[in-house]
Parts: structure tokens; sequence; C-alpha cells
């Protein structure tokens, strides 16, 4: 299979530098513009060079920085929650074969397949009688619909792989409840506790219209400050608002980026990001 | 403790969330779309919003444009995915950067590649700058419509530049779970090059294959954002329909939009329904 032809190679080497550009190519007007001063047409790069935009972004009275917070805050409670919520259901889905597993299974699934606005408009009438509209805790918990089946599908996968067995001959040897959680479960589904937790943090990181609706327009995220600066028209602000927006994600990946291989059994499983 | 009750409280977290955030925002949305309240005193349930919907020319224009949308980004996506996943399983200068990109690129919402494609795609944007510099056009208005143009051109192009990483990352790990000891069968008892995909390779990844575009078609037919940004006003995606319909000043348009979300949910669980059926009864035979 390996005797390929000087063309196949030539076209893969096309093909893979057509791929890099066109997958860098959006963030870099992004990157330009926070940096641009009237980029107006037909320049192709901007005639004045400033960073107005970043200065403006960055103060205290643009909100960006407490926004960034909020954002951060709202997606680790979102992955806190998920991960309370999935890893009990991903044993039992994992470890265990019982009558209407497959209801089951097709519950926990069905919001990666019923379209998110079908359902927020329905929570948000949920929410009014619970009172829970218009609160950062009513945005974390709507923020568990779309990242709970992340978590509950890479746990599940984990659980299929483990051996209960470990856990009774601790337990037999004396351990008690919490010490056999901690020194026997725990290291053993942590590889999966941070692939899960890491789609969770991603899924709610970019929830727009849960986030509107549910917050009413009062918890401002990142992405609901963005799309106001980007639909208003002021792009070198945008594009500041922009890359603030995606460098924890990029951070996140390259602290995490040993347990993504290609070779982890949880990645093949995974929804949508 | 017997397992079924171990069973059973490990998973009421969960389904108790999904069943009443999920269910519950379901079956109000559909309570409130037959009229039906009786909080405010409404109990007779009714297919006025559902008339009013069907009756709408809006309503089957904004479906079609969304139907166009979800249906070209998923196959699009699912064919430069699959030329990605194996051009990747080789040995090439760049594969390692490519790698990274794609996985760089899962962590982008799709909100900020929406404003990206706006700013490359637009009238005025990056490509329109170079046809003016090329001496291809004089104004902005003389670069063809690729955003908030009836064909939803730039929604697909943003779809395809965010979906193809996403299906090819799960191909990926599915061919190299695999490995290519089948195809080297195929091949040694005279297959071609494209036999040995078509018959061995392509039946083999496509539960993951399937699985994946289902969810990409899901999403890009219930997404909000990214047609807002950069669809036309006129008629606009399902989702934004239903979100103006929603937040219309006048409130007799609110079970409208729910009547718009319950569709929507309908739609989608339908199409995807054929969707499986069709394509599982193609690539098997």
């Amino acid at each position: 299979m390996h005797n390929d032809s000087p063309w196949l190679r030539a076209f893969r080497g096309l093909a893979g530098a057509v791929l890099i550009v066109w997958l860098v190519l959006p963030l870099v007007p992004l990157a330009i513009w926070s940096f641009a001063r009237g980029w107006f047409f037909p320049d192709i790069l901007p005639k004045q060079w400033t960073l107005s935009a970043w200065e403006y972004a960055l103060s205290e009275r643009a909100g960006v920085i407490d926004s960034l917070g909020l954002t951060i805050g709202i997606s680790l409670a979102a992955t806190a929650l998920s991960i309370l919520v999935g890893v009990p259901a991903g044993r039992a889905l994992g470890l265990y074969k019982f009558r209407g597993k497959e209801l089951v299974e097709l519950l926990i699934l069905a919001p990666t397949i019923v379209p998110g606005i079908a359902v927020a408009l329905g929570i948000h009438s949920v929410f009014i009688t619970l009172g829970l509209n218009n609160t950062v805790g009513g945005v974390v918990l709507v923020h568990l619909v779309p990242t709970l089946p992340y978590m509950v599908l890479v746990m599940s996968g984990i659980f299929a792989n483990y051996d209960p067995a470990f856990e009774s001959q601790a337990r037999s040897l004396g351990a008690s409840w919490l010490k056999t959680f901690w020194y026997v479960t725990f290291p053993a589904i942590l590889p999966g506790i941070i692939v899960g937790g890491l789609f969770a943090f991603l899924v709610s990181w970019s929830q727009y219209i849960l986030t509107l609706l549910i917050g009413g327009g009062r918890v401002v995220t990142l992405p609901l400050l963005l799309f106001n600066f980007a639909t208003s028209g002021r792009n070198d602000i945008t594009g500041a608002i922009g890359i603030v927006y995606i460098l924890p994600g990029i951070i996140i990946l390259i602290l995490t980026a040993r347990h993504l291989s290609g070779r982890n059994g949880a990645v093949g499983g995974f929804g949508r990001i | 403790m017997s397992d079924r009750l171990k069973i059973f409280l490990l998973l009421a977290p969960a389904l108790t969330a999904i069943i009443v955030l999920f269910m519950g925002g379901l079956g109000i949305g559909l309570a409130r779309s037959l009229n039906y309240m009786p909080v405010i005193g409404l109990v007779d349930p009714n297919f006025d919003a559902y008339w009013t919907v069907f009756t709408s020319q809006e309503f089957y224009l904004s479906f079609l444009l969304t139907f166009h949308i979800s249906f070209t980004s998923t196959v699009l996506s699912s064919v430069l995915a699959i030329g990605a996943a194996l051009l990747l399983r080789r040995q090439f200068i760049g594969r390692a950067i490519i790698n990274f990109l794609f996985q760089l690129n899962l962590t982008v919402p799709h909100l900020v590649g929406a404003i990206g494609i706006l700013y490359l795609f637009s009238q005025s944007g990056s490509f329109a700058r170079l046809a003016a510099e090329w001496g291809m056009i004089s104004r902005p208005g003389d670069f063809p419509a690729l955003v908030f143009d009836p064909y939803a051109i730039g929604i697909i192009l943003q779809y395809v530049w965010k979906e193809v990483p996403f299906i090819g990352v799960i191909l990926l790990a599915n061919m190299q779970a695999l490995g290519e000891d089948y195809e080297s069968v195929a091949r040694s008892l005279g297959a071609n090059r494209w036999q040995a995909f078509r018959h061995v390779l392509l039946p083999l990844i496509f539960p993951g294959l399937l699985s994946a575009s289902v969810m990409v078609f899901a999403f890009t037919f219930g997404a909000y954002e990214i047609p807002a940004i950069l669809g036309p006003n006129y008629p606009a995606a399902l989702p934004v329909l239903a979100y103006r319909k929603y937040t219309d000043v006048d409130l007799e348009a609110r079970p409208e939009a729910m009547a718009m979300a319950i569709i929507i949910a309908l739609l989608s669980a339908l199409m995807i329904f054929f969707y499986v059926r069709i394509s599982r009864r193609n690539i098997r035979s």
C-alpha cells in the first residue's frame, strides 16, 4: 500500500496546504481588525495600526473582562454540574445491562439530535414558573441540556472498559467507601472525566441562544457581547473580543492535548462542539 | 443494595435533568403552541397557531432555505471530512499542523467562525478587496453577494469550516482503531484503490460517519446565531424566524413561535429518520 506515486504524494501535499490555509483563514481578518484604524475598502491591509480597540476592550467600562470572568464561571459551573450528574449515569450505562436501557440512552442523547431552538423556547416558559429566568443559576442549569449528553457518552465508554471487581477487593481489604472511590475508582476514570469535562466546558462556552433567552439579556456572556458588537459594525472591537473569546479554548487545548490524541477511545464517540 | 436500585439511583440525577429541562421544555412548548395554558385560563387547546404558520408563505420559504443550508452543509462537510481523514492517515509534511488545527478549530465557537466568514466574504471583505486590487471589480457592489445572499453561501462556508474538522476527527479516530489490514487484504485480492475504499473502508467507518453527520444536520437545522449573522433577512432561517416571533412585541405571536419550535423538532426528527434509513440501505448494499 505504500508504493505511492509521486503524483499522489504531490496531490497530498497540495491538499494539505489548501486545508491549512482554509482552517486558519477566517481567523486572520479578526486578528487584523483588532489592530486596525479605519480599514476601508479597497485597502488590503490597514493604512494605520492602533491598539485602541484593545485598550477599549480591556478597559473597565467595556465590560469585556467582567464578561470573561462570568463566562468562565458559568462554563466551569456547568461542567462541574454535568460531571456530578453525568458520571453516575455513565457508570449505569457502561457497567450494567437492564430493561429499558435503549430508551434511557435515547433520552440522554436526544438533546444532540433535537435542534436547540426547539427546546429553548419551551424551557424559557418552564423557567418563568420556576423564577429562574434572568439569573446566572438558570443559565448554568440550562447549559446542562447540551453538555450532559457528551459527558454521559464519554463516561459510559470509560465504564464499559472498567472492572468494578477492583472496588470490591478494596472494600474487602477494609477500605471505606470514600477511600475506595478516591484511591481506586477516581484514578481509573480520571481520563474520561478530563475529556468529557473538556467537551462540556467547550459546549457551554459556545452557547448563544440558550444564554440569550434564559439570561434575558441580563446575563451577558462573551458570545452575547461579541454578537452585539458584530451586528453594530464595530469591526475593530469585535476583532479584539473575538480573540479574547477564543483564547481560553486554545489554552485548554494545549494543556490537555495529550489526552485528546486519536488513540483515546473517548474521542471517537464524542458529539458536537 | 440490589442492582436495580443501584441503576435507578445512578441514573436518577441525569434522567431528572433531561426530563424536567428537555422533555419539560418540549412539553410546555407543545402545550403553548396549542394555546393550552390553564394558568391563565386557556383550557381549550386549538390548532390556530399551526394554521397561521402553515398558511404563511414566509414559513415555506424559510423551511426551504433552512433545509438547503442543512442538507448542503452536511453533504459537503461529510465528503470533505472523509477526504481529510484519508489524507491525515498518511505521513506527509504538514500533517502534525493539520492535526493541531483540526483540534484548535473544534474549540472555536461557531459565532467567531461566522464573523470571520463575514469579514472574508462580504462585499467589502478581504476577497472583495483582493478582487479590486487585481482590477476585477471597481466597487464593493460589483463583488458577488456571498453573505446575506438567497443561496446562503456564507452560512454553508461557515458550517463547512467548522464541521469538516468535527467529522474528520471522529473518522480519523475510527480509521486508526481499524488499522489498514482489511484494505490490504482487499488490495492483495485484486481490488483497486477505489474498490478497497468503497466496499471495505467506507462500510467500516460508516457508523461513525452517520452519527457525526446526523449531529451536524440537527445542529445546522436549529442553529440561531450563524444565520442571524450571515443570513438574508427574508426569508430568514427557521430558528431566526421562530426567535423573532417569540420576541415579537405582540404576545399573540408567541404560540406561533412555539408551533414553529415544535415543527422544527418534528421535521428534524423526520428528516434524520429518512436520512438514516436511506444512507444505511445505500452503503450496505
